[in-house]
């Protein structure tokens, strides 16, 4: 049978990556394809090379028997290609209907007739199960709404490949399930898909065909039946992986932080969590679960003094931290990995040295009288790199030269090396590759047998049910479940994401 | 399609007051009210037009400091078209295509070679000024100028109809259809729908197949031909030689209105009439024979109008959300 | 910031290059000679003792305003309206200027300028506070704030601070005792000039509200996060850059003109944000930048006298050269790496 999708020799390199190694693909219709490979693998821009957002240095695409143009995305979309992207391509002022039919609009001469457009989407929600407000403005909106709409947006036109890029990320278990659901009706109408993911429990459940990818390379192609999870993630990452952490039992001490009745609002003056009430101990680490967008970024900045409490107190060993002051808290030992490295975490234009001390500069040894002491800080800087194993020629390199994982690993390095009685982290190993992502959980572990009180905010359920000893569920801006890290059942927590009752 | 129906609390009053006070002073002497009122128009609708300039191009994404300077080499090239072939219309012409060809470049600067658009915008205004600077030529003058009409029925509307459709330019009786119009480009149209995405986010319109340097290269130049519409008008209007320094700082003014009008065309065109009629009430001022204050404090009025505003307001603004980024396409 | 001497300074020469070739070819269109009005800028602008005296006392005005608004810049901000604070600090130190009676030299002159700093810095300062609590944009305010401090100090010179029985407006003359002094003819602007610009480079470098500043004007977020305060920041930036614009002024009074009259002094605040673009906001790079556009400058009436071409070609002049030196085709071509200069783009507070 004739392939749907051919990707032949395809390469593309970026400065100081190449991430596609003479990559050939074939998928056929009806037939849904995983790609799998871990963070930095090259999946994404493979999959952005056939959406035509990326230019390829080399090879070809050719979809139902024709070539392609490479780098041309109103191309793809005519060759039947949908695309369900990673981050969202929303519009977030804009309402739905808009975001939906943005590009191809109904209307009569210039005007867009805003009729026939909700009509058309209305339509299109019924057809595929996925409900959606034609009139609310996206911002407004859940994240797993907002994934609905991504979807519809792809689906909208005739398509004969849907190309998924980490679906799941943002889903509840449950809603993970209705999607797969979706994903295979459409495969069964004869649509081809091709999937990118690092879940592989998704894998095992739909996919008919695997290819991994390493390093932007393709290292395989196997299928369900002939492999399991094991077998996927050493061919993911080419050596045997221990797919869970090791830890002993936790010794819990005396409550190193204590959250008492806290609300925090969002950007929009909206409430993100609301009377909000936690003890975190010494010597454990404590997991909240629960699907983005529930507040944990919000209870995250405020427990860090970057956001205003509304009400509440936020006690570390016992005495009060101050409101909207990251230093004051920062110096009563309390450590934050941020969730947006980019954006929070490092100032990618600074030297990884001016990196690793940044938010220590103005204390000493780093400075003193208002004077830096490069000596001082670049002495740290040395020993920091060797320590955390921080991939790079030089530590005067500018931060912006690291990959993703190393990136982590820097702000990882400066908040776990600092004697902290608390230590925040927030997604820590998000575009992380696997083998940082063990480091850096070896390093939580360290850190809470060292007596630090570990709060871990992580949409992974993986890593929340492998690293916590107690896990509390955060639905809503509310905690609604603390559970034992032993017990905790994975579809039991994946409902109370979900806001269900267990 | 959707518009937010986004009218303020704050913005319902003031306009209601500003009507009372309206109608209260066109009751006490309808001549001068009249006649502040048409001053505020005349005054306002340039700025109006110079702040769409700012909204075309900051909807699409890309800040425009640069829209001072393209009046000005506009007006200047219009000026001395129009000097030399004794033709006004054609120095309008040539003005608007004055405007399309400077806000190409800056379209290059910002689009293509990825410039902060801020200094882009700024290195424009410099350009600008050192080319008229030096090509200005002393005893040029132009034959005619702009006739000062009234509009036939619109003219005669009790109350509105004085202040608006009388003893007005062309510039105001155009700039009454075009701002409407951008208006309508903006918030029904496709080409508008497309516009604002790229201004929101670049990525939702090109994961939609629409080309985002498309998009932002014809906003861009199509407000660099109003810009140019503009300085050329403005130029045009009094007989005379040209003046170097005609902007005075027009264009900044145009961008706080932007601003101020949240950047939606019938918003900053209030913002500009606004602005007009504080200029023409503190020229008003001056003939009152207001005299125990001094002439620079009545002319620093509208500017210090302007920051009062901008302070009370501006905090809570929302600029398009991807106005000042250039937009990386390839990504890992 | 480190300077591959090879390639980055390349970028600057080549654009004065192009801007040269463009420039001879306007003046041979106007019917003038090219070479002849080329040799009047370097023999008035460098050759001649008095030329170079005047040069580099342009220069040191240059260096400062070009400070001020590098000051800026490396926070984050465009102080884009350091004209009208060039003004204020300039009236403010010519009314100490020619009030303070009886002070030997080595007071007066720093109590002027502190004053006419003060001024400035409330101006910018301002600017840094609006932007700060209300989240408006600096390239407005301090665009608005120019008109409104000139018409401010037009009042002042024609009321309070007129001279009388002078058919132009204008200050009383600044005392002797507030004049900047000479040295060999060689203007003692000049060395405070650089000497600012090795300070402010050093506290940059190697100093902790350095690094704050630089940090905020790279990151906001990353700074929050890491514990600066950025409101603070913001007004600091903006209060030192109004400071340095107005010490620019009060330089400028004492040096050069002796008294005030506000027409003097169009031009500084602009020039002051070309000299910085050139220099890619770095202290030291302002310095040749300066010494070449204060050559110019000081040569541009004599341009008009010996070679009868319009004084503004070295407007247009310096235009191009800003245009060729920071739009990335230039550099492309001499695949020059150095980084491009941004503020913190866009209206978000």
């Amino acid at each position: 049978m004739e392939a749907l999708l051919r990707i032949e020799h395809l390469s593309k390199s970026f400065p100081g990556v190449k991430a596609n190694d003479d990559i050939s693909i074939e998928v056929h219709k009806g037939e849904i394809v995983a790609l799998l490979g871990e963070n930095g693998a090259g999946k994404s821009t493979l999959v952005k090379s056939v959406f035509g957002l990326v230019k390829p240095d080399s090879g070809t695409i050719t979809i139902k028997g024709e070539e392609i143009e490479p780098g041309d995305t109103a191309a793809a979309i005519r060759h039947g290609v949908g695309m369900v992207h990673q981050h969202f391509q929303l519009v977030p002022v804009m309402s739905v209907v808009e975001n939906i039919v943005l590009g191809d609009e109904p209307h009569k001469g210039v005007f867009i007739t805003k009729k026939a457009a909700r009509e058309e989407v209305i339509a299109l929600s019924a057809r595929y199960g996925l409900e959606v407000d034609p009139d609310a403005f996206v911002e407004d909106l859940p994240v797993g709404i907002q994934q609905r709409i991504e979807i519809l947006k792809a689906l909208r036109k005739d398509i004969d490949l849907l190309i998924l890029d980490e679906p799941s990320a943002v889903l509840t278990p449950h809603e993970i399930d209705e999607l797969l659901e979706v994903i295979r009706k459409l495969a069964a109408s004869g649509v081809g898909i091709l999937f990118i993911t690092h879940k592989l429990h998704e894998v095992m459940a739909v996919a008919d065909r695997v290819v991994v990818l390493r390093n932007g390379k393709l290292v395989g192609t196997t299928t369900p039946k002939e492999t399991n999870e094991e077998g996927l993630a050493q061919m993911m990452v080419g050596r045997n992986v221990v797919l869970s952490v090791e830890k002993g039992p936790a010794r819990a001490k005396e409550v190193a932080l204590e959250i008492k009745d806290l609300s925090v609002k969002d950007d929009r003056h909206l409430d993100a969590v609301t009377h909000f009430s936690l003890e975190v101990r010494a010597g454990e680490i404590l997991g909240i679960a629960g699907v983005e967008g529930n507040g944990q970024r919000e209870l995250v900045e405020a427990i860090c003094g970057m956001r205003h409490r509304q009400t509440g107190t936020v006690n570390v060993s016992g005495k009060e931290s101050p409101d909207m002051d990251p230093r004051g808290v920062h110096l009563m030992g309390v450590s934050h990995i941020p969730e947006d490295r980019e954006k929070d975490g490092l100032v990618s234009s600074y030297s990884i040295a001016d990196n690793l001390t940044l938010n220590q500069f103005n204390l000493k040894p780093f400075s003193v009288k208002g004077i830096r002491d490069f000596n001082a800080r670049d002495e740290y800087a040395d020993r920091l790199v060797k320590e955390f194993d921080i991939r790079t020629p030089s530590y005067q390199n500018s931060a912006s030269s690291l990959s993703g994982g190393n990136k982590q690993k820097v702000v990882v390095a400066r908040e776990l090396t600092q004697n902290s009685h608390v230590i925040v982290a927030s997604q820590p190993t998000r575009g992380v590759d696997v083998g940082s992502i063990e480091f850096i959980h070896k390093q939580l572990i360290s850190a809470r047998d060292g007596g630090a009180a570990v709060l871990l905010v992580s949409a992974e359920l993986d890593e929340i049910l492998s690293l916590s000893d107690r896990i509390a569920v955060m639905f809503g801006g509310k905690i609604v479940a603390i559970i034992d890290g032993q017990d905790a059942d994975r579809q039991y927590v994946g409902r109370l994401m979900a806001g269900l009752s267990g | 399609m959707l518009k937010r129906i986004n009218i303020k609390p704050w913005q319902l009053i003031l306009g209601v007051v500003l009507l009372g006070v309206w109608i209260y002073c066109y009751i006490a002497n309808t001549d001068i009210t009249n006649s502040v009122v048409a001053s505020g128009m005349r005054f306002g609708m340039p700025l109006a037009l110079a702040a769409m300039v700012g909204i075309m191009c900051e909807r699409s994404g890309v800040i425009n400091i640069g829209i001072e300077g393209t009046m000005l080499l506009s007006g200047f090239t219009g000026f001395y078209v129009a000097s030399w072939s004794k033709n006004i219309v054609a120095g309008l012409m040539i003005a608007i295509l004055t405007g399309i060809l400077t806000s190409f470049v800056h379209a290059m600067m910002t689009i293509q070679w990825k410039m902060d658009q801020i200094i882009a915008g700024t290195i424009i205004n410099i350009l600008a000024s050192g080319l008229t600077s030096f090509l200005y030529k002393q005893g040029s003058t132009i034959p005619n100028s702009w006739p000062i009409f009234d509009i036939p029925i619109l003219g005669q509307i009790p109350f509105i109809g004085h202040a608006f459709f009388t003893q007005q330019g062309p510039i105001q009786y155009l700039g009454l259809i075009l701002i409407p119009a951008i208006w309508v480009m903006m918030y029904k149209t496709r080409w508008g729908l497309r516009t604002r995405a790229v201004g929101e986010n670049p990525g939702s319109a090109d994961t939609a197949g629409v080309s985002v340097i498309k998009v932002r290269m014809i906003n861009v130049m199509f407000g660099g031909a109003i810009g140019g519409f503009v300085g050329g008008f403005i130029c045009l209007e009094l007989v005379g030689s040209f003046s170097k320094e005609f902007t005075a700082g027009s264009g900044f003014t145009a961008l706080a209105l932007m601003i101020f009008g949240r950047w939606n065309p019938m918003g900053a065109f209030a913002a500009a009439i606004l602005f007009g009629l504080a200029q023409a009430l503190s020229t008003q001022l001056q003939i009152f024979g207001v005299t125990n204050i001094p002439n620079q404090f009545i002319t620093m009025l509208p500017y210090v109008f302007t920051i009062v505003v901008l302070a009370v307001s501006a905090g809570k603004v929302r600029p398009p959300a991807a106005a000042g980024k250039s937009y990386e396409k390839e990504q890992a | 910031m480190k300077f591959k001497i090879t390639r980055d300074a390349l970028v600057p020469i080549a654009s004065v290059l192009v801007a040269l070739a463009i420039g001879a070819i306007l003046i041979a269109a106007q019917g003038h000679s090219p070479m002849q009005a080329y040799h009047v800028l370097i023999v008035k602008g460098f050759q001649s003792t008095s030329g170079l005296q005047a040069t580099l006392s342009k220069a040191g005005i240059l260096i400062i305003s070009g400070l001020a608004i590098t000051f800026g810049l490396r926070a984050g901000l465009f102080n884009i309206g350091a004209q009208g604070q060039v003004l204020s600090g300039a009236l403010a130190f010519t009314y100490i200027g020619y009030r303070l009676h009886g002070i030997p030299m080595w007071i007066h002159i720093p109590i002027a300028l502190i004053f006419g700093a003060a001024c400035g810095a409330l101006v910018g300062g301002f600017a840094g506070f609006l932007k700060a609590t209300r989240g408006v944009h600096e390239v407005i305010s301090t665009i608005m704030l120019n008109s409104i401090m000139a018409a401010i100090v037009d009042y002042l010179t024609q009321n309070q601070f007129r001279l009388q029985g002078q058919p132009n407006t204008r200050t009383p003359d600044i005392l002797h005792s507030a004049r900047l002094p000479h040295i060999f003819g060689y203007p003692t602007g000049f060395i405070i000039a650089v000497l600012l610009a090795v300070v402010i480079n050093w506290v940059f470098k190697r100093t902790t509200i350095g690094f704050e500043l630089d940090t905020v004007g790279r990151n906001r977020s990353a700074s929050w996060y890491a514990g600066i305060s950025v409101k603070k920041s913001i007004v600091l930036g903006m209060l030192v850059s109004g400071a340095i614009a107005g010490f620019t002024g009060g330089m400028f009074s004492s040096e050069t003109t002796g008294y005030f009259v506000p027409a003097f002094y169009s031009g500084i605040g602009f020039d002051g944000i070309t000299i910085a673009l050139l220099g890619r906001a770095n202290p030291i790079a302002l310095i040749p930048g300066a010494i070449f556009i204060g050559g110019m400058r000081s040569a541009q009436s004599a341009i008009q006298f010996e070679a009868g071409v319009s004084p503004d070609i070295i407007n247009l002049l310096l235009a191009l050269v800003l245009f060729f030196a920071t739009a990335p085709f230039l550099a492309k071509l001499i695949k020059s790496n150095a980084k491009t200069l941004t503020t913190t783009s866009g209206w978000g507070s």
